[in-house]
């Protein structure tokens, strides 16, 4: 692992051998109420001047005894527990919980509800990237970006509103279908949101993303070769952004996305436009492009759905789950996201695990910037887009 | 009540304004509020988009600062763990008197959803540090946080500062003597009994 690191040539790593000289380290304590650490984690850091030499995360500054809930809690009250997880993308974890209900008890669902919570999914995806990319923007020392893209998030947030009744944490779907009925004007609001988005994706492109500073700050630094991306078993964007071409929504598709036409954006070794495959520019370029994609399938949604039959008929009046385990998996919008539930036939699940995106791609952060600046280290994590939440639990 | 207020008295006629000291001073701590920028869970993102564009927190003249030194008021934007708490402690005592801090959201006033079975999840802020604005709500709407600068502005504009200590001596004061009856009353009891 160690080797595929040091082989790669276009690299903004500075090495240093330790053997010639021996230099003090410093241990520096980043977090946990530093901003920038997106959220409560603490990073003891070892520098040798500015260099980042080793990278201890300390978590657990957020465990919120997600298991033990899900065991005291029924199959629908778990539902807002689940949302508190990936608190920026809450819909997206709603998404496998649900589907893992529904093949534990054997519900079918209909198709309307299908393509509604793959629109929903993808709005949520949209919200979620911007936030990300206005982020990794305030990172590295631009403001503008999150003033210009909390704009278009806030017009994602109100469609989610309007079908929910809440901004933020949703609790909208359930086994068997969603809570609440479309509102009349949910295809005209979804129309218009996507114009918007596209206009001021357009925008941030001069603004931020092909701007000169930004991609001196990001190109090149953090590189994750694509080898060591898969050992540690980084899934999204980051995985993406590696030229690993692995999306859930296309290798196994679930819900309704096999009717959707849309590509993967990958930054394949050969072919980037800026930078390497694998740094961070890479993986927030991953992001822009993926807005794009969610914009196409919304679009299509848009002309899917259909405008007669019901989606809360399908909710069962009470569930009953049989005895089982069942494990199952969605895209999220940072990666791959899955639920593992344990049923032994009562109302409540004996055991929920999730596989939490964000833990698993927050492993790599030791790995990929040792031997960078101090400062870049502050990128490399805002790159890897990690919501605290669903690190601790 | 205010500064600006004392112009609707008669007696401060052709935009003069006869008032007292005390009344600028608070009109003037009330208008600047920094905060410090500073996120716990979910309640941090929507803090987040009160201070983006939309809701734009600045209009209120409240500004993120990094550092404590340099804040007035802290928000405590989510779930605060057993582990967390400690810490919130401490940023609170760095910030420089007078200082405030206002509870976001349900978990930070009681430990909301976690209540019941959060172990590991402290059941309301307050048992670490003095809140002066609750907002309730799992997330609050930006409306709501706005709301509670103003309140925070409301009461910080209301406060005293020249004979606050004069007053705070007096009461200490008070209470001491009341302690000392009480004690005295405590003794004669038991030597009554002996």
């Amino acid at each position: 692992m160690e080797n595929n690191l040091e082989n790669t040539t276009n690299n903004n790593k500075i090495n240093i051998e330790y053997s010639q000289f021996d230099s003090e380290r410093m241990r520096l304590n980043a977090g946990p109420q530093h901003p920038s650490t997106h959220g409560v984690l603490r990073l003891e850091v070892e520098l040798d001047g500015e260099i980042v030499t080793d990278i201890i995360p300390h978590l657990g500054y957020l465990h919120r005894c997600f298991e033990k809930h899900c065991e005291n809690s029924n199959y629908n009250q778990i539902v807002p527990f689940v949302d508190r997880l990936d608190y920026v993308s809450a819909i997206n974890n709603e998404f496998p919980y649900v589907m893992a209900v529904e093949k534990l008890a054997g519900i079918e669902v209909s198709e309307k509800v299908q393509i509604l919570r793959a629109m929903c999914a993808e709005i949520n995806r949209i919200a979620n990237h911007l936030l990300a990319i206005s982020a990794f923007g305030l990172d590295s020392g631009a403001f503008t970006p999150l003033l210009f893209l909390f704009r278009e998030r806030e017009f994602a947030l109100g469609i989610l509103e309007k079908l929910s009744g809440a901004r933020l944490l949703y609790n909208y779907f359930c086994p068997g279908g969603v809570r609440y009925e479309i509102y009349s004007d949910f295809k005209k609001d979804v129309k218009v949101f996507i114009d918007s988005v596209r206009l001021a994706m357009k925008e941030m492109e001069d603004l931020l993303i092909f701007n000169d500073i930004f991609i001196k700050r990001t190109e090149k630094i953090g590189l994750l070769p694509k080898e060591v991306a898969i050992n540690f078993a980084c899934s999204g964007p980051v995985a993406r952004g590696s030229g690993i071409n692995f999306d859930i929504r296309k290798s196994a598709p679930y819900s309704s996305y096999d009717k959707f036409d849309f590509d993967i954006p990958v930054v394949e070794p050969g072919k980037e436009v800026v930078g390497v495959s694998g740094d961070c520019w890479s993986r927030n370029w991953v992001r822009v492009k993926e807005i794009e994609e969610s914009c196409k399938i919304l679009e299509q949604g848009i002309t899917l759905l259909p405008d007669e039959g019901s989606v809360t008929d399908g909710i069962p009046k009470k569930l009953k789950v049989p005895a089982g385990e069942v494990y199952c998996k969605a895209e999220n919008t940072k990666g791959e996201l899955g639920f593992y539930l344990v049923s032994n036939g009562s109302d409540k699940p004996e055991r929920v695990r999730a596989r939490a995106t964000s833990f698993v791609n927050l492993a790599i952060l030791p790995s990929i910037s040792k031997g960078y600046m101090f400062a870049d280290l502050i990128m490399i994590l805002g790159s890897i887009d990690i919501v605290l939440g669903e690190v601790d639990r | 009540m205010g500064l600006l207020n004392a112009l609707d008295n008669p007696i401060n006629a052709d935009g003069i304004i006869l008032g007292k000291v005390e009344d600028l001073f608070n009109w003037g701590r009330a208008k600047s509020n920094w905060f410090l920028q500073f996120g716990l869970a979910c309640c941090a993102i929507e803090f987040m988009a009160v201070n983006a564009s939309h809701f734009d927190l600045m209009r209120f003249g409240n500004i993120p600062r990094s550092s404590p030194r340099q804040a007035d008021y802290i928000v405590i934007s989510g779930t605060v763990t057993l582990k967390m708490a400690e810490r919130i402690k401490i940023l609170f005592e760095q910030i420089p008197e007078p200082r405030y801090a206002i509870s976001m959201g349900s978990c930070a006033n009681s430990g909301g959803p976690y209540w019941q079975h959060g172990y590991n999840v402290l059941k309301g802020i307050d048992r670490v540090i003095p809140i002066d604005v609750y907002i309730p709500g799992c997330p609050p709407r930006p409306e709501a946080f706005e709301q509670a600068v103003l309140k925070l502005q409301e009461k910080i504009s209301m406060e005293e500062i020249f004979k606050k200590r004069e007053r705070v001596a007096q009461e200490d004061k008070m209470l001491e003597s009341m302690l000392k009856a009480e004690e005295n009353n405590f003794i004669e009891n038991v030597n009554k009994h002996i």
